[in-house]
């Protein structure tokens, strides 16, 4: 049985964190319950729905399948992480924008996803957006509204590649 | 929280081995997106856990000077898929397991663990077996090198023996060179789904002669285990690239596959959809080579 | 205000993070309880076993069926009735003994953590008698031994008809009679996040914090289902991550106030897994529809009947109303003199079905839709036209449930829209008689829907606005918000009525039944027209009210009309004073100070008619029995719209729920046992990003004049014609009718086969 916790030590938002975990924690669970981001959403605990989508070290991951010790000397980053002082990212304010938004449950999931997606640079057709964001699951958009915001911002930034 | 008896974690393939001597109830966790959905859903509750995450040498792909190339049991999907070697060498497999979940499964799930886990469906394993691929397991005292369609024993079940840690997949060079590829996962949704059923199509065709010279298939989820159409693939060995070939594949595969009946498709269907995509799959692999699809 | 596309106002909080929902609330040292489920579909447990699992280490509490209330109360989101002939059926108890379908709750644990709870589920030994399963109402209706609830010796929970005309006579006299049956599947309503509720309690009373449609509600239900007064229960409903009618029920509620209570008031957290809101939660009824039409030379509907057999699973919750509700369907929208219906809902081993979005009508119109294409395609006519000649055009009432009635009808305007967009007369020429691999084809299909539940049920809502001290206004409403938009339209309104910028409206959007104005909650489309209703007298009321206090201080303007607008009190054209200081006065005067408020609780006699359609281009792959959805669109009559981009929203969302209806999901139950195959999010095939085609809304906006604002049904409506429209667009692909939705690669390939076109 275990009893020890171990030490897990990492970076979450740009700080550093150590923590004592639980070695049976999932990431979802240190996130959430040690350190307060409850914009991690648990929506399946299985790795299905994508509610959970953090970045690890660029990556995205479903933090419900991520055991809290593996974030040793990891860079994680959660939705908590993207606003500035309360000033949006271009992706959070296409959300609104497009409408992308309603219950509100997936959306951080959405935005993780399609932060990593646009921080690539690369400039993708529809399809290949709607790929990148297959591992997200979403009930009250049919999905068109958010590839609209993610598909509008890659095109801003292509245009503002373009002109510098 | 996991309801996990106790956690161990490796730093090499021998502590490894050690480690799962010393506790016979333990069990290898690497990438997680399959022991850990086992563990919730309670088929593994209470399981201890030896982590193989940290052990280096398993990660990453390399290719030797013979050409042969070693695939670190412990590389993610989405690694495989943006591999350059793989991109260059093989990119049917990258292209395979690009089809895997979605892609946060991707960035964890690993080759090793999508083969060991001894599942049918695994979108990794038609192709590995249609490349002859060797696996090589270590077990700190030796080892040895099998070829992978001697690892699988039955549903979820593979020879790796207590103390044994799948390390690499190797791809043989004469198995991949001059050779293409196609996978097509058949499945109810484009993503974030298993396969109904699943091929692979390794061929090597002689465009000057139009002869398709020789040809690997194999199925997931059409038996026990990853099948590979021997049969089928004496029939076409050395056929005239044509409609002919198209249509001998389709039938003889409906011959030589025997899929089950689950509430999941009829064997009916099954057949239905094995015959056809197993045609596709080569029509694919001989435009792939320049080859004449006439 | 009403009728501009403005931002969500709680879109800053959802797209950071800092909404909060149910489990982002959960209390420090909170106890975590866990429900042990049977494991077969019909019988009775004879023996239990607790005391291992008490004493486990972490243990807080082991209770059964044994421990629970012997009485039953009935779970439904429905207002009450105070006449019991109209009360909703009360069969369940908070755990049960008699396992009535595969996973019935028999026992609860509560423990110090999650592992323990777990583990102490797997230590309680449970023995039982085992009856026969059925999971099929058609068979299930001519009785069970024992019965599946003892007073329904036949398992027919209820039965209802209606009949207009001589359907006899009008089938006699028809040109063409034809005759087709129709099944729809149990489907679920996976909203992302799955129900969860924590309690406690405080001064005596337990207070339950839940994710739910309808907290008004889920108060009364713990107070019967507990027996305690109502008044003893306060619930509170943060923010939700969706709902689509699973959450118009009580689930865990009763169950997590009782836990509560059992501990001594420590909190209790009660987190349902996905695993469990598909099999434990609501689903949609799966319905079997024997239908009959008849019609003259010129394609005229002259008769018709449906016959209708709804699965209502174990448990009654929603019961009837669903299946009843697609009888009405049955008689509304198309022309026909003759018309009969008869509907019954039987008790089965099935998991509970309940309220889903749309409420009984995607199932009646993919019956209906699939038979007007049946039929057009039996007499030769083009399934567009012979649906333009049988709907009726203009002003139409049901006969049966007065007022019922369109009183705007814009279904030929949506059917020109939609057939415009989708290229309907080039492409059902283009498409007709393929005979490739790789066929193509359109296809068309309407609805009608109520806004509200009256007459059938009562309507009533609650507002209350108080002015602040900056002239801004704090609004609170008893229906809530569960992602639809309702906070953002109802600031809307109230910044419409009262002549205010959306700004200056401060929406409060959690409910709290301690202090929330009484509302039955979110369902039935039935908010920005009920409660837009309450809101607009309420606004009115403190517009007013502003005014009158407004001229006590203008002595000057005593002959003049006052009026408001944007933070200024104006004396005919002047500006006489701003809002603000008005505002300061109301607060402070020591003369005459009275804080400026307003509140209406408010009684709807009415309902109105929408409509719309959908229209769908489909590619079907012969030999792999799929279906790719090249273009599709759907056209709503919703009234007026209050925002144009949250209306266009919620139609997005309808739309891939209906196509998931079309072509991917279902529930699939083993025969023997009544055990869910597929109660996860990996087997049960909702559709993800990759497999959603672009999809289109479009609207016709009439002004409808019995909506507040001119507004009328849409939350629930778009999830209606996807299905029948893609059937009907592969019936033109393939001249195969697929009868039975979804329309899987399985059900093609079998099709296609019989057919012999593979």
């Amino acid at each position: 049985m275990i009893r020890d916790k171990v030490l897990v030590k990492c970076i979450v938002n740009g700080k550093e964190v150590a923590e004592y975990v639980d070695p049976r924690e999932s990431l979802l669970d240190m996130l959430r319950n040690r350190l307060g981001l409850t914009s991690v959403k648990k929506g399946c605990e299985v790795g299905e729905c994508g509610a959970c989508t953090v970045i690890i070290d660029g990556e995205t991951v479903d933090s419900c399948i991520y055991l809290a010790v593996w974030a040793e000397g990891k860079n994680i980053r959660t939705l908590e992480g993207l606003e500035k002082n309360g000033d949006l990212t271009r992706i959070q304010e296409a959300f609104i924008e497009e409408g992308a938004i309603q219950c509100g449950f997936c959306t951080p999931g959405f935005v993780m996803s399609a932060t990593v997606l646009l921080e690539r640079g690369e400039v993708l057709t529809r399809e290949a957006i709607k790929k990148h964001m297959s591992g997200n699951l979403c009930r009250c958009t049919g999905y068109q509204n958010i590839v609209n915001a993610v598909e509008k911002v890659m095109k801003e930034n292509a245009a503002e590649n373009e002109g510098a | 929280m996991y309801d996990i008896e106790n956690y161990y974690n490796a730093k090499s393939v021998e502590e490894a081995a050690a480690l799962l001597r010393e506790h016979p109830d333990s069990r290898i966790i690497s990438g997680g997106s399959d022991v850990l959905i086992k563990i919730r859903e309670g088929k593994m509750a209470g399981t201890s856990l030896v982590c193989i995450r940290d052990i280096k040498e398993i990660q990453g792909i390399s290719k030797k000077e013979n050409g042969d190339i070693y695939i670190g049991a412990g590389t993610t999907f989405s690694h495989i898929t943006n591999d350059p070697i793989i991109q260059e060498c093989i990119p049917v497999l990258g292209e395979a397991v690009d089809q895997v979940g979605g892609p946060q499964i991707r960035n964890i799930g690993t080759i090793g663990g999508n083969i060991c886990n001894g599942a049918v469906s695994a979108d990794s394993a038609p192709t590995v077996f249609s490349l002859n691929a060797l696996l090589r397991i270590e077990d700190g005292n030796g080892g040895r090198t099998v070829p992978v369609k001697e690892f699988y024993l039955g549903p979820g079940r593979v020879d790796l023996k207590r103390g044994e840690i799948l390390t690499h997949v190797i791809i043989p060079a004469e198995e991949y060179q001059g050779y293409h590829g196609h996978y097509i996962k058949y499945s109810m949704r484009k993503a974030m789904d298993i396969a109904t059923l699943s091929c692979s199509v390794v061929s090597r065709v002689d465009t000057e002669k139009n002869i398709l010279e020789d040809v690997r298939i194999t199925f997931g989820v059409a038996a026990p285990v990853p099948f590979r159409c021997e049969k089928t693939e004496a029939a076409l060995k050395g056929m005239p690239v044509d409609e002919k070939l198209y249509q001998t594949i389709e039938e003889s595969i409906r011959q030589e596959i025997s899929p089950r009946d689950s509430w999941r498709a009829s064997r009916e269907f099954r057949l239905q959809i094995g015959g056809e995509i197993a045609k596709r799959a080569l029509i694919r692999t001989v435009e792939l080579a320049g080859g004449n699809r006439k | 205000m009403v009728g501009k596309s403005i931002p969500r106002v709680d879109a800053y909080e959802k797209v950071t993070g800092r909404a909060k929902f149910t489990d982002d609330l959960i209390p420090d040292r909170c106890l975590v309880a866990k429900v042990l489920h049977s494991t077969i579909g019909n019988g009775i447990v004879t023996s239990i076993d607790t005391s291992e699992a008490e004493a486990l280490p972490g243990v807080v509490k082991v209770v059964t069926f044994q421990d629970v209330p012997d009485h039953c109360y009935p779970t439904p989101g429905h207002p009450w009735s105070v006449e019991p002939a109209h009360q909703d059926v009360a069969d369940r108890n908070i755990l049960t003994g008699r396992v009535r379908y595969y996973g019935d709750d028999i026992a609860a644990v509560v423990a110090e953590d999650e592992v323990t709870a777990s583990r102490a589920l797997k230590l309680i030994k449970v023995e039982y008698e085992e009856y026969p399963v059925e999971i099929h109402p058609r068979k299930s209706m001519y009785g069970s031994n024992p019965p599946i609830h003892f007073d329904k010796k036949d398992n027919v929970l209820a039965r209802s008809n209606f009949f207009i005309g001589d359907v006899d006579k009008g089938l006699e006299e028809s040109e063409t009679v034809v005759k087709r049956s129709y099944k729809t599947p149990i489907v679920q309503h996976c909203h992302i996040e799955n129900p969860i509720s924590f309690a406690y309690m405080e001064k005596g009373r337990v207070v339950v914090v839940t994710s739910t449609q309808i907290p008004h509600i889920v108060r009364r239900v713990i107070g019967q289902a507990l027996g305690i007064p109502w008044g003893k229960v306060r619930v509170i409903k943060p923010y939700i991550g969706g709902g689509f009618g699973n959450k118009q029920d009580v689930l865990y509620e009763p169950l997590n106030a009782f836990l509560t209570m059992q501990v001594g008031g420590r909190p209790v957290k009660l987190d349902i897994s996905r695993e469990e809101t598909f099999r434990n939660t609501r689903t949609r009824h799966s319905i079997e529809y024997d239908l009959v039409a008849g019609v003259d030379k010129e394609g005229r509907l002259m008769a018709k009947e449906m016959n209708a057999y709804s699965n209502q699973g174990a448990y009654a919750s929603h019961g009837h109303a669903i299946a009843a509700n697609g009888l009405t369907a049955w008689r509304l929208q198309y022309a026909c003199p003759n018309v009969r219906g008869e509907a019954y809902t039987i008790y089965t081993n099935s998991p509970t079905a309940g309220a889903m979005r749309a409420y009984g009508i995607p199932q009646a119109a993919f019956a209906i839709e699939c038979f007007m294409d049946d039929i057009a395609k039996e007499i030769h006519m083009d399934p567009l036209e012979f649906r333009k000649k049988n709907l009726i055009q203009g002003y139409y009432e049901d006969a049966y449930l007065k007022p019922i009635a369109a009183n705007t009808n814009g279904i030929f305007e949506c059917l020109e829209k939609g057939a415009e967009y989708i290229h309907w007369d080039e492409k059902r020429k283009e498409y007709a008689d393929q005979t490739g691999d790789i066929r193509r084809g359109v296809g068309v299909s309407v609805f009608s829907y109520k806004t509200g539940v009256w007459p059938i049920s009562l309507e009533i809502a609650g507002c209350r606005l108080s002015m602040n001290q900056d002239g801004s206004v704090q609004m609170q409403i008893g229906a809530t918000e569960i992602g639809q938009g309702a906070d953002t339209v109802f600031s809307q309104m109230a910044a419409e009525t009262l002549h205010m910028d959306v700004e200056n409206i401060h929406i409060v959007t959690v409910q709290d039944t301690d202090v929330t104005p009484f509302d039955t909650g979110a369902y039935a489309s039935r908010q920005s027209f009920v409660t837009g209703t309450a809101v607009k007298q309420c606004a009115e009321q403190l517009y007013d009210k502003i005014l009158a206090y407004a001229k006590t201080l203008l002595p000057e303007q005593e002959t003049r009309e006052l009026s408001m607008d944007h933070g200024w009190i104006y004396a005919g054209d002047e500006e006489a004073i701003s809002l603000e200081a008005v505002a300061q006065e109301a607060y402070y005067s020591l003369s005459n100070s009275s804080v400026l408020t307003a509140e209406v609780s408010t009684q709807v006699k009415k309902n109105t008619l929408a409509s719309g359609c959908c229209f769908a281009e489909v590619e079907v792959d012969m030999k792999l029995g799929t279906i790719k959805i090249l273009r599709i669109i759907n056209v709503h009559d919703s009234g007026k719209l209050l925002n144009p981009q949250l209306a266009e929203m919620q139609v997005h969302g309808g739309m891939s729920m209906g196509m998931g209806y079309g072509v991917s999901e279902q529930i699939v139950l083993d025969e023997k046992t009544g055990r869910m195959l597929n109660g996860n999010l990996l087997d049960y095939k909702l559709m993800t990003a990759l497999d959603t085609p672009d999809i289109k809304a479009d609207f016709v906006e009439l002004d409808d004049p019995e909506g507040p604002y001119g507004n009328k049904a849409l939350g629930e409506p778009p999830a209606i014609p996807g299905a029948p429209a893609i059937r009907n667009a592969v019936l033109h692909a393939t001249g195969v009718a697929f009868n039975e939705n979804p329309l899987t690669p399985q059900k093609l390939i079998d099709g296609f086969k019989k057919a012999g076109l593979i």
